[in-house]
């Protein structure tokens, strides 16, 4: 009993191919999981198949009839609905106005909405998922991110989907409400819909799916049940190779505190978190969302300055109250999304790379164009990026090659002795990651002290001399070389028990 | 979702695109109908006065581009233009008139400065705080102008308004100086880079170590100041100086700044274009005032390029 067939799907971005060539087929009832690292192409087969972007080559077919999508509408009347992974809710009006959207239901005037019948169907559903405790009159805004996420999902089976597409479901859930959202998933599944499963942990997609797709620069490279795979399996086929090859190693040699941060709080978002950084040390960070790592972050680079709290830079106390102060002191921070606040994407790569050295190429403040295209071009090179040439938009570039764009601006600072990456190899593919690797080993082996922020957990345990672990806005632990295992910082950043995840 | 922003993607690093060189043309075609259809076009009479009468608009315009290339958007300029004219004509009574026009300068410098203080700072959106100035400045204007007015120094009038250098008149020649002065600030300073980056994304530049609100008020303050440059000039050319000069005057300059491929909200926008607008929106109103087109059709025509333009400058998806 076949159900939805994808063959040959392919699409490309300003002739970077996203996805290539990709086939496969769920019968009903399945979980279907679909894994692979940032930028293999899931997010691009989740926009097709929600009919959010049109491929450029294959066909979608549901019950042997072939389906082209044209938008978004036309998916969901084809009974495919998605949970993106960004919150869409409109926090001002409420849970059931927010989960009828476009399908409030009329009385017999056409033009009057039939609240009490739109009440009756909200809170159906949510019964129905399992929940009970929400109040469908309630407006979306006083409610909090994981129970927000829960509405989300319960919007998308208001029309009962033949199709259920979930893009990480679980990043802001409790143990508790994954629970509950994987009961309600198997129910599901049992009265024959179609669940297409996205996520990053591996524990859940054990847990949950029948079958396993890993994607991996855009191609399909597994499909397979999941009871067939392993943990270790699964990593290499998307990853494709084993996991000594990605990280490099350096010789470790440390040296003076340079950074040291006492008491540093930022009200509601994180409070007395104290640590140190050395030369020469790269130091983890980890946290799920909402710890306030990222926040913190940025009261170190003063973006978002922290309330108490003292910053200290080799030996002497620093006050940063602008991202200026935190350049002049030496950090650098590279940002976790560079389109939002890392580049100016419609200026060109001079513009982009040279954006915080202008000063050291001008006199007067009049630039002197041709040795700033010389020095920052030179640095372009360097990092190869591709392709070449420097006078197009930084929006045409890859992800990949964005992010050298980004790290050139840093690297092209003098006197930066303390490096901030928040996710650095986010939606980056997998050759400039490494590249991205060696060129943090060999900033770190030059006596700069690197602070590695990532929700990916073998990058972190790659990477780090050392991981400090956020839970709640604290930093609740300190993770010496020795004792790193996915499991012991998995387990402290969530707030549970080692035996529990193992379990 | 990151690729699909056509809006955004309006950029031409270099060179002119189709659509300019069809505005180029379509502007050529105008004027060299114009020449043949009538007599009066192709006069030095008719082309002086035109060179005169840009000069209002193309400095507004200048400034405006600046401002609309951070993001933003100045709707103070049209009462900034009257208040500075009633100023520098006002103030012969009691000053040397190079003074007065100096306080009228800096009176445009202040009201930039304080758009700009409340745009960076204070973080209003441009569009209400521009428009908060642009009222109670209107307002304080109608308050000053109840004085007596003086007559003015005739060398004030001679000197600027009707002077010439060569063949051309000295407004027009100091707004052909503030060209190449505004280009060399946008494509050869720090903070003229700045700008642009501001209008792409002011948050990546913030976090470059970047001063930008100190860019932002220097955007803001040349835009004063060069209004109060277009009423200086525009009370010296009349002679008299009326507070309700200007009105709308703000609007003539965003349409230039659109006509020439500038972005609303940041991300495009040059001096080139920014003269061609300014020259094609000249060009219709002096062709069709020489035809004795009434000015309403003056309007809705108006109206009919800018959507044209912009029509035309929209990427398909």
């Amino acid at each position: 009993m076949e159900s939805l067939a994808v063959t040959g799907i392919g699409k490309s971005y300003d002739g970077n191919a996203a996805l290539l060539n990709v086939s496969f087929h769920v019968e009903r009832g399945t979980v279907l999981a679909v894994c692979g690292e940032n930028g293999a192409g899931k997010s691009t087969l989740i926009k097709i198949l929600s009919g959010a972007t049109k491929p450029d080559a294959g066909a979608l077919s549901i019950d042997g009839a072939a389906v082209v999508l044209s938008g978004p509408r036309e998916a969901i009347d084809r009974g495919i609905a998605t949970v993106h992974q960004e919150l869409s809710l409109l926090p001002h009006l409420s849970v059931a106005e927010n989960m009828m959207l476009g399908k409030a239901p009329r009385c017999r005037f056409r033009w009057q909405v039939d609240w009490r019948e739109m009440y009756r169907v909200a809170d159906q559903v949510l019964r129905d998922l399992g929940i009970e405790a929400i109040d469908v009159r309630q407006k979306v805004s006083t409610l909090n991110v994981s129970v927000q996420q829960v509405v989300e999902i319960a919007k998308a089976l208001v029309g009962r989907p033949q199709v259920l597409i979930l893009d990480e479901p679980t990043a802001v859930l409790s143990r508790h409400e994954t629970d509950a959202l994987f009961q309600a998933v198997r129910r599901l599944a049992r009265v024959g819909t179609i669940i297409i499963y996205i996520s990053h942990r591996l524990e859940e997609i054990f847990e949950i799916s029948d079958r396993v797709l890993v994607l991996k620069d855009g191609e399909l490279v597994m499909d397979a049940a999941t009871g067939a795979l392993d943990r270790d399996a699964l990593i290499r086929a998307m990853v494709g190779r084993p996991l000594t090859a990605i990280y490099p190693t350096r010789r470790i040699r440390l040296g003076a505190t340079l950074l040291e941060c006492r008491n540093l709080t930022r009200r509601t978002v994180f409070r007395d978190v104290s640590f140190s950084l050395r030369a020469g040390e790269v130091v983890g960070m980890f946290g799920l969302v909402g710890s306030g790592r990222t926040d913190l972050a940025r009261a170190l680079f003063g973006a978002t300055p922290a309330d108490a709290g003292e910053i200290w830079i080799a030996g002497e106390k620093v006050r940063i109250a602008t991202p200026r102060d935190a350049v002049r002191s030496g950090i650098a921070f590279v940002t976790e999304d560079r389109k939002r606040d890392g580049l100016a994407l419609d200026l060109d790569l001079i513009d982009n790379a040279g954006l915080a050295t202008m000063g050291n190429v001008a006199r007067f403040g009049v630039l002197d164009r041709r040795r700033r295209a010389a020095i920052v071009g030179a640095k372009l090179e360097e990092l190869a990026v591709r392709p070449r040439g420097t006078s197009k938009p930084v929006r045409q570039l890859s992800g990949g090659n964005q992010q050298k764009v980004v790290l050139a601006k840093w690297l092209l600072l003098n006197g930066t002795r303390i490096f901030i990456l928040d996710e650095p190899t986010r939606g980056v593919d997998i050759a400039t990651k490494v590249e991205i690797y060696r060129m943090v080993a060999e900033l770190a082996e030059a006596g700069l002290a690197i602070l590695l922020i990532s929700s990916e957990l073998p990058e972190i345990l790659g990477m780090s001399d050392r991981v400090l672990v956020m839970r709640g806005g604290s930093l609740v632990a300190d993770v010496p070389r020795a004792e790193m295992s996915m499991e012991t910082v998995f387990a402290r950043a969530a707030g549970i028990s080692t035996d529990r995840i193992s379990a | 979702m990151d690729n699909n922003q056509p809006l955004a993607r309006l950029h031409r690093p270099h060179g002119l695109s189709a659509t300019d060189l069809g505005f180029a043309v379509a502007v050529l075609l105008l004027i060299a109908f114009a020449s043949i259809a009538t007599d009066t076009f192709l006069t030095e009479r008719n082309l002086v006065s035109m060179s005169r009468q840009i000069v209002t608009n193309g400095l507004l315009s200048l400034g405006m581009l600046l401002v609309i290339l951070t993001g933003g958007i100045d709707l103070s300029v049209g009462s900034v233009v009257a208040f500075a004219g009633l100023l520098a004509t006002g103030l012969q009574a009691h000053m040397p008139w190079p003074a007065a026009i100096l306080v009228a300068l800096t009176m445009g410098l202040a009201v930039g400065a304080v758009n700009g203080i409340l745009v960076a700072h204070c973080r209003l959106q441009p569009f209400i705080a521009t428009l908060a100035t642009m009222g109670s400045l209107r307002g304080l204007l109608y308050m000053y102008s109840e004085t007596p007015q003086y007559p003015v120094d005739p060398l004030f009038r001679s000197l600027l308004g009707g002077g010439f250098i060569g063949p051309l008149p000295v407004p027009t020649l100091l707004f052909c100086m503030a060209l190449p002065i505004v280009w060399f600030y946008l494509n050869h300073t720090v903070s003229g880079r700045a700008v642009y980056a501001i209008g792409v994304n002011a948050e990546a530049v913030r976090l470059a170590g970047i001063n930008a609100r100190r860019h932002l008020m220097a955007a803001y303050m040349a835009s004063g100041f060069l209004a109060a440059l277009a009423g200086v000039l525009l009370a010296s050319r009349v002679g008299v100086a009326q507070p309700s000069v200007g009105v709308g005057y703000e609007l003539d300059a965003i349409a230039a700044v659109v006509i020439g491929g500038g972005i609303l909200g940041g991300g495009g926008g040059t001096v080139i274009g920014v003269l061609g607008g300014v020259l094609a929106l000249a060009a219709v109103d002096n062709v069709l005032n020489l035809f004795n087109v009434e000015s309403y059709y003056q309007q809705f025509l108006k109206g009919l390029i800018i959507l044209v333009a912009v029509l035309a400058r929209r990427k398909k998806a």
